[in-house]
């Protein structure tokens, strides 16, 4: 059986048992928030419409039609068109998937990387650790969007380019959050029965310590893809960010600036698409924070 | 005291060595020969070289960097291949408008965020707790360029009272201002609320209680003071923040500040200009930190005498 069923398996026992666990116990809680499950509903929505894009928007997002251009919004357009005549709905439902794109990828890119340094700096210590904190420390010392644009400066705008520079910098954040899980958990008990048995540092790291750091990670990762999402869409809005033609929020809110007196509606509905994601994520993490807090446990 | 912030300001020391270094690098990584872009697309080659002698461009990088740090440390961070003029006056001006920008956007956001922070505390699940923490929320998620945006379709585009951008009266700042500061208000007022109201549980505010004191007293004296802790951590990162935040912010109404003057030079190629602003950025962005560690260590004993400045 392969180590990856073994898991399955167990996860099903765990669930099927009449304790508990974890992460059961953080869904019942989370469901118990209502604020946290009407931002875990946009959220659900906002994941269904991005990967839906093709079967739920009505017009092409990219083709150019002049003839239509810049119209209100009417029954044909329900949030009206562009300057190139484009619908205004497709290309927000197009441009949630780009979001979600960059959102969730910038976010593994970080987490991967952030986690991995913060688990091996905080359990081996010493000089590593110095030199991964200081390295943390100097980079913390950048507002983040700082360091992506100079990052874009070298390798470029696109798609894969502006997840890397938006995850890169989120990196640090998760070393020092894991690195302050493990340096607990480090003492506890049952690591220390672990390490008596003769557990292998790597094995008492990833399957002793590593799942007690989940909890904060995720909460983090759900600010974090709220974050990114904002972020990313401000590159675009500076024009340094995806570039047209595709449907992106911020890019959207860029073009939009030459048309405020004309059309009004290019400014609020592209705005409101993003205020309300990152909110709705933010509300989730919310959520979760407090339905994984030991403290708040009922 | 003395001692500890000698000790932070010496430890300062080899973090800005460092982050020199990563600028320098990192700016000799972007693509694109400054000394064709500056000669023109029908320069010879000999023009090219001419320009990349007087410039340093031809030297090998560790060269480049020393001679780099040594006018650094003189006051001098080259001249901007665009304007070919001094980097630092042009640096300096711009670091002076976003300075202005910042601190009136962190006095208000402070402001603003306190109160609304305090009173939420004081009156925890009342009407103003939920309203301002959900405005508090929205100020958080609220994308600050759509905010700048309908600012400025409302109060420039529409109503037609306030300039839509530039510099010069003080009607120039309102926009900016309200944009930075009210989304940066949001983090303030949620930390204030928050270890107000963890601080209203603990024990020694029953005992401030239980021996009487007015109930005004137990919550200015007693808990605010003790909840700025955090609260100055987060208005000094808010302060950070809010600095490196102007980038967007400058470009949405067209300051001529540092952010958005950094933005144009890594268009344009401008190694000497985008050096120079990130070296003021990160000293800015140093000293903010310092200032947030002493003020901690003036409202936490702990600190002070905790030996080691982790």
């Amino acid at each position: 059986m392969s180590q990856a069923a073994e898991v399955a398996t167990g996860m099903q026992e765990l669930e099927s048992a009449p304790i508990r666990g974890m992460w059961e116990d953080t869904l019942r809680r989370l469901l118990r928030h209502r604020v946290a499950v009407v931002g875990c509903v946009f959220v659900f929505i906002f994941v269904a419409v991005s990967l839906l894009a093709p079967v739920v928007a009505p017009y092409d997002p990219i083709k150019a039609d002049f003839q239509a251009a810049l119209k209100k919004p009417s029954l044909e357009h329900p949030f009206g068109t562009d300057h190139f005549g484009r619908d205004v709905l497709s290309r927000i439902i197009y441009g949630a998937r780009t979001s979600l794109l960059i959102g969730v990828f910038s976010v593994l890119i970080a987490a991967f990387g952030g986690v991995l340094l913060g688990l091996v700096g905080g359990y081996m210590g010493g000089w590593l650790d110095n030199l991964i904190m200081r390295i943390v420390d100097v980079s913390l010392t950048f507002p983040r969007i700082l360091l992506s644009i100079l990052l874009i400066a070298i390798i470029g705008t696109g798609m894969e380019n502006i997840m890397l520079a938006v995850g890169i910098f989120a990196i640090p954040t998760y070393a020092r959050l894991v690195r302050s899980s493990v340096l607990v958990l480090k003492e506890t008990e049952f690591v220390e029965a672990a390490q008596a048995i003769g557990g292998s540092s790597r094995r008492v790291l990833f399957l002793h310590i590593f799942p007690g750091t989940l909890g904060p990670v995720v909460v983090q990762s759900t600010f974090l893809i709220a974050t990114s999402i904002r972020v990313a869409a401000g590159l675009s809005f500076l024009g340094i960010g995806v570039p047209p033609p595709t449907p992106e929020w911020g890019t959207m809110l860029a073009d939009a600036r030459s048309y405020m007196a004309l059309a009004p509606h290019l400014l609020a509905i592209p705005g409101f698409a993003l205020m309300a994601v990152v909110l709705s994520f933010n509300l989730l993490g919310d959520g979760l924070r407090d339905a994984l807090d030991p403290k708040l446990r009922r | 005291m003395v001692e500890y912030i000698a000790r932070r300001v010496v430890l300062l020391i080899p973090v800005l060595i460092g982050v020199s270094l990563v600028i320098f690098l990192s700016i000799r990584l972007v693509p694109g020969d400054p000394a064709e872009a500056l000669a023109g697309e029908f320069a010879d080659e000999e023009y090219i070289a001419e320009i990349r002698r007087i410039y340093g461009l031809d030297q090998p990088l560790h060269v480049q960097y020393g001679m780099f740090m040594k006018r650094a440390l003189q006051g001098d961070l080259g001249r901007s291949i665009l304007s070919d003029r001094p980097v630092l006056g042009e640096v300096w001006s711009r670091f002076l408008n976003t300075l202005q920008l910042a601190f009136w956007a962190v006095l208000l956001a402070t402001i603003v965020g306190l109160l609304a922070g305090v009173i939420s505390a004081t009156n925890p699940y009342s009407k103003f707790d939920y309203g301002s923490m959900a405005g508090a929320l929205l100020g958080i998620s609220m994308p600050s360029f759509w905010f700048g945006l309908l600012l400025m379709a409302f109060f420039s585009v529409y109503l037609g009272w306030l300039p839509a951008g530039g510099k010069g009266t003080a009607a120039h700042l309102i926009m900016p201002v309200v944009t930075l500061g009210l989304t940066g208000a949001g983090l303030i007022a949620r930390m204030t609320r928050n270890t107000m109201l963890e601080i209203t549980g603990s024990e020694y505010i029953t005992t401030a209680r239980s021996k009487g004191l007015a109930s005004g007293k137990v919550h200015y004296v007693h808990a605010l003071k003790n909840a700025m802790l955090p609260v100055i951590t987060v208005i000094g990162l808010q302060s950070g923040y809010l600095l490196g935040g102007s980038v967007i912010t400058e470009s949405v109404f067209a300051w001529p500040g540092l952010g958005r003057y950094i933005v144009e030079a890594i268009k344009l190629r401008d190694y000497a200009a985008v050096q120079g602003s990130l070296l003021f950025f990160a000293l800015t962005f140093a000293v903010v930190n310092l200032t947030v560690d002493l003020l901690y260590a003036i409202f936490n004993p702990r600190v002070r005498y905790g030996g080691s400045g982790e």
